[in-house]
């Protein structure tokens, strides 16, 4: 649940796809793709293009912030009061790809807002590992 | 009547409100006036911040004579862990969907 290295709230979801990079980033990046798997878009591969992503149970508002192309791309994801970051990384392997996921809950720009969030978060997150292992 | 879970992220997504959360998770109980000291704004911020905590369950207040006392409620976290993991079963989902869609999909 949570990521020590980063310090934030995040969700990381990784396979191993057999498929070379550069397919697997066409289904990234263009709109048409992108709606078979994730939703309906109007996403671009262009730094700080806004793009909404949407379902019948709502919309996400989003900007992509970095694309090197067959090997990262993020964007921001904007739903429910919460802003976070989804990157996606591919990393070849010898049989295809390692594909990761990871969405952060807060921004790094936020932590870093207040002197003391680096501590703070460790301890945070200490206290929310309590709130877990209470409600187990 | 606002989402329950959209008070709980607007409370914790600024990050001065953020630190006065924390504080009080790791030092326990405090007053204003102690809470000021060490966070960089002004004692009627803190407060309006303690407002917005309040709001969102995260913190609550005890009056003692003139003083009041703030202390975290850790369990108003829940949905946040919710968060993460429906977030989690959400990318599973879109995973296999991305995976079939490969598998569709033309070299």
């Amino acid at each position: 649940m949570t990521n020590s290295a980063t310090e934030t709230l995040s969700v990381v979801v990784e396979r191993e796809v057999p498929f070379p990079p550069e397919k697997i980033w066409r289904a990234l990046t263009q709109p048409h793709l992108i709606e078979e798997w994730l939703m309906k878009n109007d996403f671009k591969p262009v730094v700080d293009h806004r793009f909404n992503l949407s379902a019948d149970w709502g919309a996400v508002d989003c900007q992509v912030l970095s694309v090197e192309p067959n090997k990262t791309l993020s964007y921001t994801w904007a739903a429910y009061g919460l802003e976070s970051v989804v990157t996606w990384t591919l990393t070849p392997t010898g049989k295809g790809t390692h594909l990761r996921m990871e969405q952060s809950g807060f921004r790094a720009d936020q932590q870093q807002a207040y002197q003391g969030a680096k501590f703070g978060w460790q301890r945070f997150f200490a206290a929310l590992e309590q709130v877990v292992a209470r409600s187990d | 009547m606002p989402d329950p879970h959209d008070i709980l992220f607007r409370a914790l997504a600024d990050p001065t409100r953020r630190a006065i959360f924390e504080r009080l998770c790791r030092e326990g109980e405090q007053t204003v006036g102690s809470l000021t000291v060490r966070s960089g704004v002004s004692q009627p911020a803190v407060s309006k911040h303690l407002g917005v905590l309040k709001q969102a369950r995260l913190v609550r207040d005890r009056h003692e004579g003139r003083q009041t006392h703030y202390s975290a409620q850790l369990g108003a976290l829940g949905p946040l862990i919710d968060w993460t993991s429906q977030m989690a079963a959400f990318w599973q989902t879109r995973f296999d969907r991305l995976e079939d869609l490969l598998k569709r999909m033309d070299q």
